[in-house]
């Protein structure tokens, strides 16, 4: 069982942008987390699947980053590998850097790693029923991290763990501490989750579609209550998802995924009124609309590209109402657009101009 | 948990009732003379069969005789061979050896059985991998009698390991080399079955969730892993001493092993009767009771199980 791992070669320069520059022009020093030109390859039978391609972000404390894209874009990977969860094989890392508090995650020894799991880095995970095991309580579950880490009693562990349950609140954490996930509601599950990855007062977290698996009532308290825990700890928090609705409520700063690169990054409300890429503008007219009741609901053609074989020139121009010949001979860079904004597009000018 | 329980004891005593039954039915049913070569060269005394006919109530009808057995049985008596020694002396005697030979199987099933088993669940395609598929095929492949014969030619009469056969007392160490004979097949099973549960398991997203909660490998494998992937194995393990509780009579008869499969074999070649039928209904009795601890077990085991 591999999930530790080096990338197979040193990191080399990204063909498409300098992995040292942060994406978006920011105060003060080093950011929190930083993940910079991050290629990561499954190989597999079938061929190589380049699924990120130079993928960089990066968080701040107190900041809750949105990652937007289609199923397959690369969004849980990049999580993923962030928290070295990655199966190696078959997954390689062929390059970048993910900078915690500036030290180099990829290169850092196994322990290392280990001691940011959890504590310097938290996740959660969507299916809450899976990724919690089935033949543990609750509690135990919480408390193993306790007494493992800090080396508490199993008594000052039980507290905790009914104070997390608590914050996070569950009715009732007292007895349902005892319980094991199975007698937990969907919401509740994701909840006890949320508690879990608590525990050790991690400094950023990373939900990976927390509300996929729940009902819609249950996503907006989830939501919120991951947007108040975030708030309330000061924590920088990697929101992945593919709800724009969720992500408008409680994000800061929206990065936009497409064929395992960054296509797209900017503050919520400027990628709102005007998105800087063809690709997040079709996300966008693609949401239903109060104003448009009755109508078809617009799609984006065509389906995203075989990872296993990238388009030549802008991954997107395949399904792009603007691609133009020079789309799709040259892979645009992702460049200032604006203040605080980045996209990857030849046309994003015009983009800009528009409306 | 009380009532299921309560409710499978009560099952017993049909599934008791019944097949003693059938057992009753079909020993006494046996074609040919039970007292044929009873008395040496010649024919039985036609007084002697009379009084053994008597004895053993061979003249009432069927219902009754079979009557009569399970009120004695009830009362704990499980009657006499036609020579007058006591079926449960036979029984007491036979039984010890038995389970000390399944609960040596048992150790061999488990402890090489689970252990190829994780090893090989764990580190995936390689040598090891292969080394144990192949040899688990190849113990599954051969039949018991094959690798007893093997075993007692080469470790006890060529190289003069261990003793060919076991005494009459049949302590545990001469046990030993009966017990892995009787353990070969199963222990395959087990062997393959952990290293399936455990390869299935390691991918499993809680297993991840452990290690992105930052637990230590060993527990990540210790305590996540394992705990799920035993849930199969334990229940494999306690059916199969159910059966091993059976005695065994192939591995019996060639280590000269005086256990309850071989008392099984020789009353059935005799026409004993009476004990045929105590023999196996102990074994029903020991069956079902392993059964049914297997299925709390399981409950134990598994927390999403509940019988209620």
């Amino acid at each position: 069982m591999s999930t530790e791992g080096h990338p197979a070669e040193p990191p080399n320069e990204s063909p498409l942008q300098d992995p040292a520059a942060p994406a978006v022009v920011q105060q003060g020093a080093e950011p929190l987390l930083a993940v910079s030109g991050l290629h990561v390859e499954f190989r597999t039978r079938e061929g190589v699947a380049r699924v990120l391609n130079g993928v960089r972000y990066h968080v701040d404390a107190g900041e809750t980053l949105a990652v937007l894209g289609e199923s397959g874009s690369g969004k849980s990977v990049t999580a993923n590998t962030v928290m070295g969860i990655l199966e190696m094989p078959p997954a390689a890392i062929t390059a970048g850097e993910i900078r915690f508090r500036g030290e180099d995650l990829l290169t850092a020894t196994a322990s290392r790693r280990r001691e940011v799991r959890g504590e310097g880095i938290a996740m959660i995970f969507q299916d809450a029923l899976s990724a919690l095991n089935p033949v543990f309580t609750v509690g135990f579950q919480i408390e193993e991290q306790l007494r493992q880490r800090r080396g508490m009693s199993r008594r000052d562990a039980r507290k905790r763990a009914i104070e997390l349950l608590d914050l996070v609140r569950i009715p009732n954490a007292k007895g349902r501490v005892r319980q094991f996930p199975h007698e937990f509601s969907g919401g509740m599950r994701q909840r006890a989750m949320i508690a879990m990855s608590l525990a050790l007062d991690p400094e950023v977290l990373i939900a990976d579609e927390p509300t996929t698996a729940l009902d819609v009532t249950v996503q907006a308290q989830i939501m919120d209550l991951l947007a108040e825990i975030q708030r309330e700890r000061n924590m920088g928090m990697v929101l992945i998802t593919h709800d724009l609705g969720v992500v408008a409520e409680v994000a800061d700063r929206i990065a936009v995924m497409y064929a395992g690169r960054i296509v797209e990054e900017a503050d919520v409300h400027s990628i709102y009124r005007q998105p800087g890429h063809p690709y997040t503008r079709a996300l966008m007219d693609s949401m239903p609309r109060l104003d448009q009741r009755g109508q078809e609901l617009n799609t984006i053609k065509g389906l995203p590209p075989s990872l296993t074989a990238i388009p030549k020139g802008c991954p997107f121009h395949p399904r792009c109402p603007m691609a133009i010949d020079l789309c799709r001979e040259k892979d645009p860079e992702l460049l200032p657009i604006a203040e605080g904004r980045v996209s990857a597009c030849h046309r994003s000018d015009e983009l800009m101009r528009d409306e | 948990m009380g009532r299921y329980v309560a409710r499978r004891l009560l099952q017993l005593i049909p599934v008791f009732i019944g097949t003693t039954f059938l057992i009753y039915l079909l020993v006494w049913a046996l074609p040919g003379d039970p007292f044929a070569g009873k008395c040496g060269e010649r024919p039985c005394p036609e007084s002697f069969v009379a009084v053994m006919r008597e004895k053993f109530n061979m003249d009432d009808p069927l219902f009754i005789q079979y009557g009569k057995y399970l009120l004695n049985l009830l009362q704990g008596d499980f009657g006499e061979t036609f020579s007058g020694t006591s079926v449960g002396t036979l029984i007491s005697n036979a039984y010890p050896v038995t389970i000390r030979l399944a609960l040596i199987a048992l150790l061999f099933e488990a402890l090489i059985g689970v252990i190829a088993g994780i090893l090989t669940g764990l580190r995936g395609r390689g040598f090891m991998d292969n080394l144990v598929l192949v040899s688990t095929l190849f113990l599954i492949a051969i039949p018991t009698f094959v690798t007893g014969y093997l075993v007692q030619t080469v470790f006890g009469l060529q190289l003069g390991w261990i003793a060919p056969t076991v005494s009459g007392n049949a302590s545990w160490g001469e046990l030993l080399a009966p017990g892995f004979v009787l353990a070969s097949v199963s222990m395959a099973y087990v062997a393959r079955l952990t290293r399936t549960s455990i390869a299935e398991n390691k991918r499993a997203d809680f297993v991840r969730t452990a290690v992105a909660k930052g637990q230590p490998q060993h527990r990540v494998v210790g305590v996540h892993l394992l705990r799920n992937s035993a849930i199969p194995v334990v229940t494999f393990l306690g059916t199969d001493l159910g059966a091993l509780m059976g005695g065994a009579i192939v591995t019996e008869g060639i280590f000269n092993i005086n256990g309850i499969g071989g008392l099984v074999f020789r009353s059935i070649a005799r026409q004993e009767g009476t004990t045929v039928t105590g023999v196996v209904v102990l074994l029903v009795i020991v069956y079902l009771v392993m059964n049914l601890l297997v299925d709390l077990l399981y409950a134990v085991l598994d927390p999403r199980i509940r019988y209620d």
